[in-house]
């Protein structure tokens, strides 16, 4: 039947219609999102810069480093990965170029002898490494949206300690920079050991330990000594490291979802355009039929006498003209 | 007269900035008290109220749960990654968590996490109190 497709068609556009609506709410959801959380990256920011110009000082001040964040290891034998990425989809690739940047440095360190430690952060890496039988060492759910202090704090104790202890070498960071609403990139940093030349600490090696006083009289006052300062303060970096990945992640993960979802509307845009030009057609071909099975009958009927022709012709559109030229 | 900046910044946010006369804060060796024109200074700090002494207002004591002091220039900056300020405290739950923890450390005076426990209560009833004490 010629009138089954164009309700098929009505259905399917009422379908993409209420998708529309979804998408268009979580469009501008997301919108009014990274605003906010890019204003809770600028907030973090004097925290962490902060932070960095103490350690330059405590390095002016001749702190000599021997902590073990410092130190690069001889021999990586294991990595850690941090990988953050969200805990809901609809955003785009947002979570597959995570992931994907993340598993291909793993791969390659494999490649190299050297063993993995996964430490993931929302439940998309937790799903994707868990489902390929990766050995996941801990994961991290329902803090993406809105990260805070604390996240962060629980995330630094899974690693730091391990570390430490010398059970990781090295530490890598995976994650989505918030550069502007319109930019993101994902990023992969070393984390541990903390790169000292960045920091300002020269690294003492044992010949220059007895090299008289630093060639900068020191002019801060330090209380503690320096280097127990320094050992304090590194812990609270990494912290404020963790967390400041996690806040640009969140910024990220919103300006992807507004993307993602403003190319649906879009899209579904599109699609209703085209859809109602299919259904017009339709509609206007079942017309014409329609009117030319009546002439049809009309014609045969004047050959067999009885009514008149052109009379019935009348008729017949007239009764039907509401269901012929019905708006559409 | 110089007077100090103050900021004192946590991960999340600024908590405060402002001038003062003074500010005083206890690094692990003992209360310290920057007037302008102090030598430059850095320190580690306990779990000690942060008091910040100004001429035009109220003294504000911040609750600083640990935390860094940096001074330079006449700039003072706290770092802290629990800290709180008077009106965030809500002085009757310190108080009670600080009868609980004791009361816990009477049962077992090795008990670590009581131990903290009321020495956040007590920082807090402290910083509170030295903000109400004031006219």
């Amino acid at each position: 039947m010629a009138g089954g497709q164009e309700r098929v068609l009505r259905r399917r556009i009422k379908s993409v219609q209420s998708t529309k609506k979804i998408t268009r709410a979580m469009e501008l959801i997301a919108a009014s999102r990274i605003v906010k959380a890019a204003a809770r990256v600028e907030a973090a920011r004097p925290y962490s810069e902060k932070i960095t110009e103490v350690i330059h000082h405590l390095a002016d001040g001749g702190a000599g480093d021997q902590s073990p964040l410092l130190m690069p290891r001889d021999e990586i034998r294991k990595v850690a990965y941090v990988v953050v990425t969200a805990d809901r989809g609809l955003c785009g690739a947002y979570n597959t170029s995570v992931i994907r940047k993340a598993e291909r440095s793993l791969l390659a360190d494999r490649a190299q002898g050297r063993d993995y430690s996964l430490v993931l952060v929302g439940k998309k890496a937790e799903g994707y490494f868990r489902f390929r039988d990766y050995r996941i060492d801990a994961a991290f759910n329902g803090m993406s949206d809105t990260p805070t202090y604390e996240d962060a704090r629980q995330i630094a104790a899974a690693v730091t300690p391990a570390y430490e202890a010398g059970d990781i070498d090295r530490v890598q960071l995976v994650y989505t920079r918030f550069k502007s609403a319109g930019s993101q990139e994902v990023v992969e940093t070393t984390l541990m050991p903390l790169d000292s030349a960045s920091l300002g600490l020269h690294m003492t090696t044992d010949d220059d330990v007895t090299v008289g006083p630093p060639p900068v009289p020191p002019a801060y006052e330090f209380e503690p000594s320096p280097a127990e300062i320094l050992d304090r303060l590194l812990p609270k970096y990494i912290e404020s490291r963790f967390f400041e990945a996690q806040l640009e992640a969140a910024a990220s993960e919103h300006a992807a979802r507004q993307r993602a979802m403003k190319a649906a509307t879009d899209n579904a845009d599109d699609l209703i355009t085209k859809l109602a030009r299919i259904m017009n057609r339709a509609r206007q071909e079942q017309i014409t039929t329609e009117i030319m099975e009546i002439v049809g009958g009309a014609e045969a009927l004047r050959g067999g006498g009885g009514l008149m022709p052109d009379d019935f012709l009348a008729d017949t559109i007239e009764n039907r003209k509401e269901d012929l030229f019905r708006e559409r | 007269m110089a007077v100090l900046l103050v900021s004192v910044v946590s991960p999340e946010n600024i908590l405060f900035e402002g001038e003062a006369e003074m500010v005083v804060c206890r690094p692990v060796d003992g209360e310290i008290a920057f007037l302008p024109g102090h030598e430059p200074f850095v320190g580690a700090l306990g779990a000690f109220p942060v008091r910040i002494i100004r001429a035009d207002a109220p003294e504000i004591a911040i609750a600083v749960h640990g935390g860094f002091v940096e001074f330079s220039e006449n700039r003072v900056t706290v770092l802290s990654d629990v800290a709180e300020l008077p009106d965030q405290i809500d002085v009757g739950r310190a108080q009670a968590a600080k009868e609980a923890a004791e009361r816990r450390l009477a049962t077992d005076p090795e008990d670590l996490v009581a131990v903290e426990a009321l020495t956040r209560a007590n920082l807090r009833i402290e910083a509170a109190q030295g903000f109400a004490r004031t006219p």
